[in-house]
């Protein structure tokens, strides 16, 4: 095919078909996917033959398409990279056009990099000159603002200049002032040259459509940013516009600008509440009034009249029962409030609950959001109470997304807003009776989290549990299985709260529970152990202490049984009379149930299944191998030894009481003095790169690891355990600690139970206090049981990805740096030049300050917030040098920078030296004060 | 970065017209993309919003008889605006090839592709005048 595809002919040349041709083609083929699939595959081979043509003409008909399929058919045509940039020097408009459009649709730096053997053609291309046409340059400009890598855009980016700051009426300039924020996205160090030009656009002498692009490329760089406070000296440019401006596209993005900026500056604040709340008013564009609504939500939540007003217009919008769109938006306004505005919330409550019902899905989850969001302690019960009910008639889908939301929010932070968690655990239970209830694994986890965590919460966790097992209807659905194998944990691990356990047995053994799962089942198995053995504890406690009673007191002993009834912890049997023949009888004819059922199961092929029935079947028959048994069927209450031993042995099984385990647990364990880690791993790698590591299935390194000094004796010993250590790190790493330090190791890591809870409790007397705290500020008083015990240990793992982020801000760091520098750079130059003088920090402050006037033309208020300024803006400076500082230090010196804008390194060269000279004697508290605020707007 | 993408869908779902801004995606990422888009959007009924969450985007749509216009944005873009913006689209189209329809984006694809670029660039609307977006185009029919 090679051969035959890669010489063009003329015959290409002369019948080739068109992009019209191309497209009726497919058009006719398109009833099948097969036609269509071979009409592609034909048209791609001619394309392949005609793209190579020296015929430029060919060559362009060829990659448009190309371009035609891949956009549209989604086709691979990277391949054709090269061939579009031969056509970018062809004198004729369409060519360079189409190979322009080709490579807008297809470029990327991280898939193409051909781009920069095109540099000198874009360059060209970009040049005033009267060949260059807008329909010429438009496309290259769109091409740089698309594609360009950080070295391109660096490169290119002085070459945007003369269309930046050349006529006010290039109908070019906003498109270049798109492609400079591209620039300046990509590499930071282009600020220098392209900033400056983008303010002068938003001057007053500018075109609107130039204002326009670069109040949209201000508003991208100051959301991008993560500290907005370089821009912040435009913000009279910006407050003009707000003022001024009657173009919408123009407002709402002054108004996003201001959303962030506002935050940083009270005075700025206060400044725009006037022009916003006009806006509010009056602004006839819907667009407008919303995004004034975000503002003032956002922004100025603190002006009470403002959030007023806003909120009047959102129930507007809420009101417009024939636009979803704006109750949708409304909704997600009402969302921003935040729990300091349940007043507003609760003025549209009939409207948000109706949503709740709407025929849009988008809306429901809207106001199901905002539901979530004014979850209080408060109320927390009637809201989800009335959720859970909806979810019981709304469709399936919706349903589980209410369940998934009221678990997720109630779940929150260790079940912080939850105080009473009898009821939690109840509706709990309910979600699970959900018929749609597809989040089994959800509610499993927090039943037994619950059970490990929230002591007084048991008992109620357990008669949820019995309802949720004695059910039949609930073992045929496979999304309960999870929660029945929770339930079953639950009852068995808490079995003294339980009130009538042949009931509960009786539940566990039932025939249908053939339908669960082999590992719930297994569970079950092991839950009914539990049982069988916590009643025996029982019954033969019962007996001695009758037997102890009664030996001591005879004469009393028929009152006495009652004592016997509530001595312990729970009312056991359902026996009226406290009759010991009867109890016996109950007892055994639990064991005999538990034998018949249980028994079968005993071959079962599963191994857990096996296993546990096995244990069942002979903690049974110990039971009734002891003598005392028959002692007791015949009423001779004597002592035997054997049976106190094995009730012993029972109890210590089961007595250990499970907690959770926190997260960092296997972190805080620590290291025995005589086990050196790093001394067998250092040579890891070297040893990995000698030895052909076998796979081993039997290894005995952990002996060894922990007499270092022995396997240090002889070598080969070593580097055997070690390449087998290393195998089996290499196929277990999920097991092995993670590398990283931790700083907060503590060296009495408590031992799984007990000593947690003495943790715990003074974690929760802290948790209480500062819920009661909260809860003092909405809440209606309202007598209400205190919040049980909830066992918490540590606040999650939540930095894991702080060094993801830490990498992108330091990037966008660098950009607000630079920009500071030339924002504020112009003015440091003379100051800088005072410094050489003797006298530096009087003369320097007065220089800035002027400086400040001159170009804010702020009126001075009073001598004294001059001074302040003087100090500040002395701190800013060093602020500032420090910024540099870094870059510099990050970036190294790049040569790059100095062929292609030589100024700025200059500058920043020169700003280095001042920064020497500066560190040694500026007080070292200046730094760590509060950034620059000046008097803009006053 | 303000506009993420700019679809073009028929009622059957197929591509009409496909511009990406600011990032990159693979041709299957894309391919996947479009596919959970449409189906998601184009399920909607009238009565329903015109947003839609996806991913990490929203996306804004409209329909005009058989086509679908799906914009995709930034969290935190104003969606009015961009229901705006689609509709300065349709209507510069429409004044260019009068009554615009599917087949004259099939077959002009490239001019719709010159128009989106004079309005949009690098996800920033630059240009809102209909005669602005227009001209350019107009002056090279008149070249050839």
């Amino acid at each position: 095919m090679a051969a035959t595809s890669s010489a063009p002919s003329l015959v290409d040349t002369l019948f080739q078909r068109s992009l019209d041709d191309l497209i009726r083609s497919l058009r006719s083929s398109s009833s099948s996917s097969v036609l269509e699939a071979a009409a592609i595959t034909r048209a791609l081979d001619e394309i392949r033959r005609e793209i190579r043509s020296p015929d430029l003409d060919t060559k362009a008909v060829a990659l448009q398409k190309l371009t035609y399929l891949a956009s549209l058919h989604h086709l691979d045509m990277s391949w054709a990279a090269f061939h579009a940039l031969e056509l970018l020097p062809s004198p004729s408009l369409p060519h360079p056009r189409v190979a322009y459009l080709a490579a807008s649709l297809s470029f990327h730096p991280s898939s193409t990099d051909l781009l920069p053997l095109a540099t000198h053609q874009l360059r060209k291309h970009l040049a005033p000159s009267p060949a260059n046409t807008p329909a010429l340059v438009a496309p290259a400009l769109h091409v740089l603002a698309l594609a360009s890598s950080a070295d391109l855009a660096c490169h290119l980016a002085p070459d945007l200049l003369p269309i930046l700051s050349g006529q006010s009426s290039n109908p070019l300039r906003p498109k270049a002032i798109a492609t400079a924020l591209r620039a300046l996205a990509v590499c930071p160090d282009a600020a220098p040259v392209l900033f400056k030009p983008l303010v002068d656009c938003l001057s007053l002498s500018s075109e609107p459509s130039a204002v326009s692009a670069a109040v949209s490329a201000f508003c991208e760089l100051a959301l991008a940013a993560p500290d907005p406070s370089p821009y912040l000296p435009l913000a009279p440019e910006f407050y003009r516009l707000l003022v001024d401006s009657r173009n919408n596209w123009v407002l709402i993005k002054v108004l996003k600008i201001f959303a962030r900026l506002a935050p940083l500056e009270r005075r700025l604040a206060v400044r725009i509440l006037d022009p916003v709340c006009q806006l509010l008013r009056r602004s006839p564009a819907k667009s407008v009034v919303f995004e004034c609504i975000r503002t003032v939500l956002s922004s100025l939540s603190d002006h009470d009249s403002a959030v007023r007003l806003a909120v009047d217009k959102i129930k507007e919008f809420l009101a417009s029962d024939d636009d979803p769109n704006l109750r949708y938006l409304g909704l997600q306004a009402l969302a921003m409030l935040g729990p300091a505005y349940l007043w507003a919330v609760d003025e549209s409550r009939e409207v948000v609950i109706r949503s709740l019902n709407d025929t849009d899905t988008n809306i429901r989850h809207q106001a199901l959001c905002l539901i979530m969001g004014m979850l209080r302690e408060s109320n927390v019960v009637e809201i989800c109470n009335l959720l859970i009910k909806y979810a019981m008639k709304s469709d399936p889908d919706f349903a589980n997304e209410i369940l998934d939301a009221v678990l997720a929010t109630c779940g929150r932070n260790v079940y912080e807003l939850i105080v009473d968690f009898d009821w939690y655990v109840s509706l709990l239970g309910e979600m699970a009776r959900n018929p749609h209830c597809a989040k089994g694994d959800e509610i499993e986890r927090q039943l037994v989290d619950i059970g490990l965590r929230v002591r007084d919460a048991r008992p109620e966790l357990v008669r949820v549990a019995r309802d949720l097992l004695i059910d039949p209807a609930l073992l045929g659905n496979p999304f309960l299985c999870r929660v029945l194998s929770a339930a079953a944990w639950v009852s068995g691990e808490y079995v003294e709260s339980s009130r009538n356990l042949l009931e509960l047995v009786e539940a566990l053994l039932q025939p249908r529970t053939n339908l669960l799962s082999l590992l719930v089942r297994a569970v079950y198995i092991q839950a009914v152990f539990k049982v069988v053995t916590f009643s025996f504890i029982f019954f033969i406690k019962q007996i001695q202490a009758f037997d102890t009673k009664s030996s001591a007191d005879r004469n009393a002993a028929f009152e006495n049984e009652n004592d016997v009834a509530t001595a312990d912890k729970a009312v056991i049997f359902d026996s009226i009379d406290n009759n010991e023949t009867f109890k016996h009888e109950s007892l055994s004819h639990l064991l005999d149930f538990v034998e018949t059922t249980v028994g079968p199961l005993s071959e079962c092929d599963n191994v857990e299944i096996q296993e546990r029935a096995r244990n069942v079947l002979g903690l049974i028959h110990i039971i009734r191998e002891t003598q005392y048994w028959d002692i007791v069927a015949e009423h001779e209450l004597t002592r035997d030894k054997k049976i106190s031993e094995i009730v012993e042995l029972m109890e210590a099984a089961f007595s250990e009481e499970l907690g959770p385990v926190s997260t960092n647990a296997q972190k805080r364990v620590t290291v025995p003095e005589d086990l050196i880690l790093n001394e067998n791993l250092s040579d890891l790698a070297e040893v990995l790169g000698d030895i052909d590591v076998t796979p081993c299935t039997s290894i005995s390194f952990s002996l060894r690891c922990h007499h270092p000094t022995e396997t240090k004796e002889d070598s080969a010993p070593v580097i055997e355990a070690s390449s087998l250590l290393a195998e089996h790190r290499k196929r277990h790493g999920l097991y092995y600690l993670p590398t990283e330090k931790d700083e907060v190791e503590s060296n009495d890591y408590p031992l799984a139970n007990e000593p947690l809870l003495a943790v715990s409790h003074v974690d929760d007397a802290k948790d209480i206090v500062k819920l009661t705290a909260q809860s003092f500020i909405p809440r209606k008083e309202k007598p209400m049981k205190p919040r049980p015990v909830v066992i918490r240990l540590d606040e999650g793992d939540g930095d894991s990805s702080s060094g993801l982020t830490m990498v992108k801000e330091f990037k966008d760091d660098l950009l607000s740096g630079a920009i500071r520098n030339v924002l504020l750079g112009n003015e440091s130059k003379p100051s800088s030049s005072c410094d050489m003088s003797s006298d530096r920090t009087s003369r320097r402050g007065e220089t800035d300050a002027s400086n400040n006037n001159e170009l804010f033309s702020q009126p001075k208020e009073s001598n004294a917030l001059d001074g302040r300024e003087h100090r500040k803006s002395s701190s800013r400076k060093s602020r500032h040098h420090t910024r540099h500082k870094e870059k510099n230090g990050s970036l190294g010196n790049e040569d790059i920078e100095e062929t292609s804008h030589r100024h700025s390194t200059r500058s920043s060269r020169h700003q280095g030296r001042h920064k020497h000279r500066e560190r040694g004697d500026a007080p070292p508290d200046v730094v760590s004060q509060e950034p620059v605020i000046q008097d803009f707007l006053l | 970065m303000g506009i993420r993408f700019v679809l073009l869908v028929n009622k059957q779902g197929q591509t009409r017209l496909a511009q990406y801004y600011a990032e990159h995606l693979t041709l299957d990422e894309r391919r996947a993309l479009e596919g959970e888009i449409v189906r998601k959007c184009l399920a909607r009924t009238d009565q329903q919003c015109s947003f839609v969450e996806h991913r990490n985007y929203k996306i804004v749509y409209r329909r005009y008889a058989s086509l679908f216009f799906l914009v995709g944005v930034d969290n935190d873009e104003n969606e009015l605006a961009i229901l705006e913006f689609i509709h300065l689209f349709v209507e510069t189209m429409d004044r260019h090839f009068g009554n615009v329809c599917e087949l004259d984006i099939m077959f002009h694809l490239e001019k719709a592709h010159f128009m989106l670029e004079e309005m949009v660039m690098n996800g920033c609307i630059v240009e809102t005048s209909k005669s602005n977006i227009l001209m350019p185009i107009q002056l090279m029919d008149k070249a050839s």
